[in-house]
């Protein structure tokens, strides 16, 4: 038994250690956190009960075990906002990613041949990518801004009636969901044009050869072609997205009246800005974490029939 | 692989197709109506894509009365980028480089022995080490943020750089770590073999012989490290307590409130944040598809 692990050791001790340091850095700072955090879902910590110390008084935590309690609130509806943030956290994820993979393969298609201006055209279309997204968080305000941002400008230029773009409930989801899709693009861009890239010409030009039309080819060649990427890409990108806290949160703060809130900014809002009910922020966070967990899975299961998508 | 090709067709660009040194069969065949509604297409993605850039820097050098004037520019100032960095701007810059630059480093370095040991060698735990990744991708700020503040605050490294280092690391360096694996997939075992053979240690051939050839896929784990870093706004505002700690996304929100909708004082500190950003995207951005290639189609 020692002998065999002293082996095991020996043979592996080098990889073990160069993978040392992303493990120890993840165990103690998302690990152990996540332990923590289901365990808070589980009793009513919030800002008074947590235990602190000011100065040289240290004053005890005094929050206590409530079981289930927390899940049971929010699974059965009781806190009045889970399944209504539930479904606009679904369509915002679905509004969000469809599209951006939509436009980033479009581009990426248009990009993937030989023009006038091909690396400016490139360069200007990753550019979103490179603006920080609190920054772009507000730029968008600024355009968005009625009355005088610029997009009702253009509306009343071309004659449309000019819109309340984050006062009003709808008009607010649009306008988030556009912003979001204008971040993503780039990425979405840049990992399809890679993909279409590491596609074989001499497959496009058999393909050709055997008289398949320009849909033919993209349907048969580049897009079996493009498969792994757009597995992963589109994973990571649900993910990101039902995650993103930063877009909503700065533009429109969840608002008006918490109609953009999707559960990430929720349970930020829940645990850090009003109330300071940690509990029911972690709990949010467990049942977040859950539901993409299982997504993944799921996704996998469907969509990678005897393909390495991840590992 | 991807590089070479990469580099051909970028020092394509620009010339006549005819030109190119294997002309694409179907290149030479597009008509000009096909050309025209390409180039529009690309014309306005690119416009979009430039607009809210453009019309922050614009708003930047408005004066305050004509700030949300649209029908003309109006003249133009530099009053607002002086009113910025008279206020702490500079102070929160560096601190944001600082944090920025320390969890670019400290971040590409783990993210590559480990994509490497991924790659290379096989070991126990190599799957479920992807997987670490994949799934830390999931946890939301909302579960890790008061443990990671009740951590820090027992470490005592709250209102610290060190501290916002550490966390920004953890989070962006398992795609990283992901994409590094892809990336180093690519190159051939060949090579670790000669190295090994003329007698290097493991760490010695990835040190010297694959980091300097992975460069591409480095530069663009630096860029994406960097910018989580630079851009992120929920864990420092809430980590960082004293205001000659502040990054600059936590720095603006003050502003924010300081500053109550005044449009070209704060247009002005997005440009200042911007730039920074920019230069970092114009350095690695020739990488940005070669390097995110491999990562992703191999992986």
């Amino acid at each position: 038994m020692v002998a065999s692990l002293r082996r095991t050791l020996d043979r592996y001790w080098y990889a073990w250690a160069m993978a040392l340091p992303i493990v120890l850095v993840l165990v103690v700072l998302v690990g152990y956190p996540l332990v923590m955090g289901v365990y808070y879902s589980l009793t009513n910590i919030n800002d008074l009960n947590m235990g602190r110390t000011i100065g040289a008084n240290h004053v005890p935590a005094t929050f206590t075990s409530v079981g289930l309690h927390n899940y049971w609130y929010i699974l059965t509806g009781k806190d009045g906002a889970f399944y209504s943030t539930l479904l606009w956290t679904v369509e915002w994820t679905v509004g969000c990613v469809a599209p951006t993979t939509l436009i980033g393969l479009g581009l990426a298609q248009m990009l993937n041949r030989r023009m006038r201006g091909r690396s400016v055209y490139r360069v200007l279309l990753i550019l979103p990518w490179a603006v920080p997204s609190f920054v772009a968080a507000f730029a968008w305000r600024l355009i968005l801004n009625s009355p005088g941002g610029l997009l009702d400008w253009l509306f009343t230029r071309v004659g449309l009636p000019p819109v309340n773009w984050l006062g009003d409930a709808t008009s607010a989801k649009i306008s988030v969901v556009m912003v979001n899709i204008w971040l993503g693009v780039p990425f979405m861009m840049v990992a399809f044009l890679g993909g279409l890239q590491a596609i074989p010409g001499e497959l496009v030009e058999a393909a050709e050869v055997d008289g398949a039309n320009a849909f033919q080819r993209f349907w048969n060649v580049t897009l079996p072609g493009l498969r792994p990427v757009a597995v992963t890409v589109t994973l990571l990108s649900t993910i990101w997205t039902f995650n993103q806290f930063a877009v909503i949160y700065l533009v429109t703060a969840g608002g008006p009246g918490g109609a953009t809130n999707i559960l990430v900014t929720q349970a930020y809002n829940d645990g850090f800005s009003q109330l300071r009910d940690y509990a029911d922020a972690s709990t949010y966070g467990v049942i977040i974490l859950s539901m993409l967990l299982l997504f993944s899975v799921f996704y996998r299961r469907v969509l990678s029939r005897g393909q390495e998508a991840v590992a | 692989m991807s590089l070479t090709r990469e580099s051909q067709s970028t020092a394509v660009v620009g010339r006549p197709a005819a030109a190119g040194r294997r002309p694409a069969y179907s290149r030479s065949r597009r008509s000009p109506a096909a050309s025209f509604l390409l180039h529009f297409a690309l014309i306005v993605a690119s416009l979009i894509a430039l607009a809210p850039v453009a019309w922050i820097v614009l708003t930047s050098f408005k004066p305050a009365g004509t700030v949300t004037q649209t029908d003309a520019l109006g003249h133009l100032t530099l009053g607002n980028y002086r009113a910025v960095i008279g206020q702490g701007f500079g102070t929160w810059m560096l601190n944001s480089l600082i944090v920025s630059a320390g969890t670019t480093v400290f971040g590409v370095f783990i993210a590559a022995t480990s994509g490497y040991a991924v790659s290379r060698m096989r070991f126990p735990g190599s799957r479920a080490l992807m997987w670490l990744f994949l799934v830390t991708q999931m946890f939301p700020v909302a579960v890790l943020i008061v443990p990671l503040f009740v951590i820090l605050r027992d470490l005592h490294l709250l209102n610290n750089f060190l501290g916002l280092i550490l966390v920004y690391a953890s989070t962006a360096v398992p795609f990283c770590a992901w994409m590094l694996k892809g990336y180093f997939d690519g190159i051939p075992m060949a090579i670790d073999e000669a190295g090994r053979l003329d007698g290097l240690s493991p760490f010695g051939t990835f040190w010297r012989l694959i980091v300097p050839l992975a460069r591409p896929g480095l530069a663009v784990t630096a860029f994406y490290t960097f910018l989580t870093a630079w851009a992120e706004v929920a864990f420092a505002s809430q980590f960082m307590q004293s205001s000659n700690k502040y990054t600059l996304p936590v720095g603006m929100q003050t502003f924010v409130n300081e500053f109550v909708s005044q449009w070209g004082p704060l247009a002005a500190g997005a440009v200042l944040i911007i730039l920074p950003a920019a230069v970092v995207f114009f350095l690695v951005q020739r990488h940005l598809v070669s390097g995110l290639t491999a990562g992703a189609a191999k992986s």
